[in-house]
């Protein structure tokens, strides 16, 4: 056998270097996520207790409180959100993947990409002037539609892409049975789709909770209890944002919570997610 | 014989530039089972997919007529029509999220039939037509992709006899198998042509010689011969068909 020359160990060398440098990579894209959590745990944990789940704000000057009223818009919020955006979205994204012709499918594609890219403040202005202006007020449904707006791409995107990573077999095996194309998309191709879909749905829910500009003119905010989707609605980031630029110790600490509640929000979200698309089978 | 299928003058086109069939006539006889033979690309596959209409589901059109049992093919819903004929394709292809007992009844059920009185039975007896109820028969929950290649094409075999149709397309159905699980599906063949008419696209002449009463030789997008599959394989009365036949092309 011929000797390992030089070009063996510079071949050698590199692979151990590209493995290297990816790891790093790969470390460096979750070292900020660390911080985040280190952070947001180290400094909103000791004020986390049952009151700020069950309790209202308290009025400036007085310590304490909680903001039951901003966890409870947040979910209002994100339902509205996901309640409009999600079934737009899925639907869109079947329709350009099953049904679209190819010119006007390229076209929606092309506008969902654009409007992934628009700057959420942007889509805050326009709930504002569809909803707002007419109704003379802000309101729960303007905010809630705002983040619809906001999810729509993210759900179409990613639907469409989940659909068409179903092999055609599959589509072809639902219509031999003689069962309607619509049927065969809905009860089988979306079947077999549905877990990455759901990814999609809760990345869009994700990325809704997590917006405060386009809630700060539509949703605007509320100090007191209120579920009704015609009136302003307090949120959880709209509550960072007040707290956090607040002269007051005690609502700097309170931001931090909220933002520690926010986080969970969104894990407890993704947890639950997880559990309804687990598979019903064992795969070997 | 009788006659199930009769094609008359039957053009294929992939968007108009394609010329896929060309002029093809053939009565189908009922109740046999009819090989179709020729090289890659000669048109096999896009002729069966005529007889169930998936020819156009892939944007494909047609000319001429095909009559099931006297009625227009082409004037028939093709989900209606779907279902008196039923299709096996190359690759075994149950539906990946649904367990093996709702792939067998997975026609029925999206087509209405929800009663699980009415269903179960049929699934079992769907099952055993197939010959895979004993083997699957204690673990009809887990999901159909668990299941082996050969299994999962016999799964997929049930699944087209739950319909309960009267005519079954079969694609290449065991080239993606082993010899043992082919050997199955073959003996499975000679039992449904009791009941069914069988057409199968097959790429080993062996497995024509073996499984068919009827066999049509197709070459370029034209049906050079059909005939008993006995004469076809002793005595073809075109050159070409021997020259295939023999291994000498293709």
């Amino acid at each position: 056998m011929k000797e390992k020359g030089f070009f063996y160990y510079r071949k050698k060398a590199v692979n151990y270097l590209m493995i290297f440098l990816s790891f790093a990579a790969a470390l460096a894209a979750i070292i900020p996520l660390a911080f985040i959590f280190y952070y947001t745990v180290s400094k909103g944990a000791q004020y986390l207790n049952l009151s700020f789940f069950t309790q209202m704000p308290k009025p400036v000057g007085e310590t304490g409180g909680g903001m039951a009223n901003a966890i409870v818009g947040t979910l209002i919020l994100i339902g509205i959100g996901g309640g409009i955006g999600v079934p737009v979205g899925i639907m869109t994204g079947i329709y350009l993947s099953e049904f679209g012709n190819k010119k006007f499918a390229a076209v929606v594609r092309f506008m969902a990409d654009i409007l992934s890219g628009v700057p959420s403040i942007v889509v805050g202005v326009v709930a504002y002037t569809l909803i707002v202006v007419p109704m003379k007020h802000f309101s729960a449904l303007a905010g809630g539609v705002a983040l619809a707006i906001l999810m729509i791409p993210t759900v179409t995107r990613t639907t469409e892409e989940m659909i068409k990573l179903v092999p055609q077999s599959i589509r072809e095996a639902g219509l031999a049975l003689g069962i309607p194309k619509w049927k065969t998309t809905l009860m089988i191709v979306l079947r077999t789709a549905w877990k990455g879909i759901a990814t999609g749905v809760l990345l869009g829910l994700s990325r809704a909770a997590g917006e405060t500009a386009p809630l700060l003119f539509t949703a605007l905010g509320n100090r007191f209890w209120s579920t009704s989707i015609g009136q302003p609605i307090a949120s959880l980031t709209v509550y960072i944002y007040d707290y956090a630029k607040s002269p007051f110790e005690d609502w700097n600490n309170q931001a931090w919570t909220a933002a520690l509640v926010l986080i969970l929000l969104i894990a407890l979200l993704s947890l639950l997610f997880k559990i309804i698309t687990r598979s019903k089978y064992k795969t070997n | 014989m009788e006659n199930i299928i009769s094609v008359k003058n039957l053009n294929a086109y992939y968007e108009k530039k394609s010329h896929v069939l060309k002029n093809v006539n053939i009565d189908i006889p009922r109740n046999k089972v009819l090989a179709i033979i020729g090289p890659s690309g000669c048109g096999k596959s896009t002729f069966i997919r005529c007889l169930n209409r998936m020819h156009e589901v892939v944007g494909g059109t047609i000319t001429g007529s095909i009559e099931l049992e006297g009625e227009d093919l082409m004037k028939t819903d093709p989900v209606l029509l779907r279902k008196k004929v039923g299709m096996v394709f190359q690759k075994p292809n149950p539906f990946p999220t649904m367990s093996i007992y709702n792939n067998v009844a997975a026609g029925l059920k999206l087509n209405g039939t929800r009663n699980k009185k009415t269903v179960a039975p049929i699934v079992e007896k769907s099952l055993k037509q197939a010959a895979l109820w004993d083997e699957v028969k204690d673990s009809l929950d887990i999901s159909g992709i668990n299941l082996s290649g050969g299994q999962q094409q016999r799964l997929c075999i049930a699944r087209t006899l739950a319909v309960d149709p009267n005519v079954i397309l079969m694609d290449e159905p065991a080239s993606a198998l082993d010899p043992i699980s082919t050997s199955k599906i073959e003996d499975l063949i000679f039992e449904l042509k009791n009941d069914y008419t069988i057409v199968i696209v097959t790429h080993n002449m062996q497995q024509a010689a073996r499984v068919s009463d009827y066999t049509a030789f197709f070459y370029m997008g034209e049906l050079v011969e059909f005939s008993e599959t006995r004469k076809m394989f002793t005595s073809p009365d075109n050159k070409k068909t021997e020259d295939y036949i023999s291994g000498r092309f293709g």
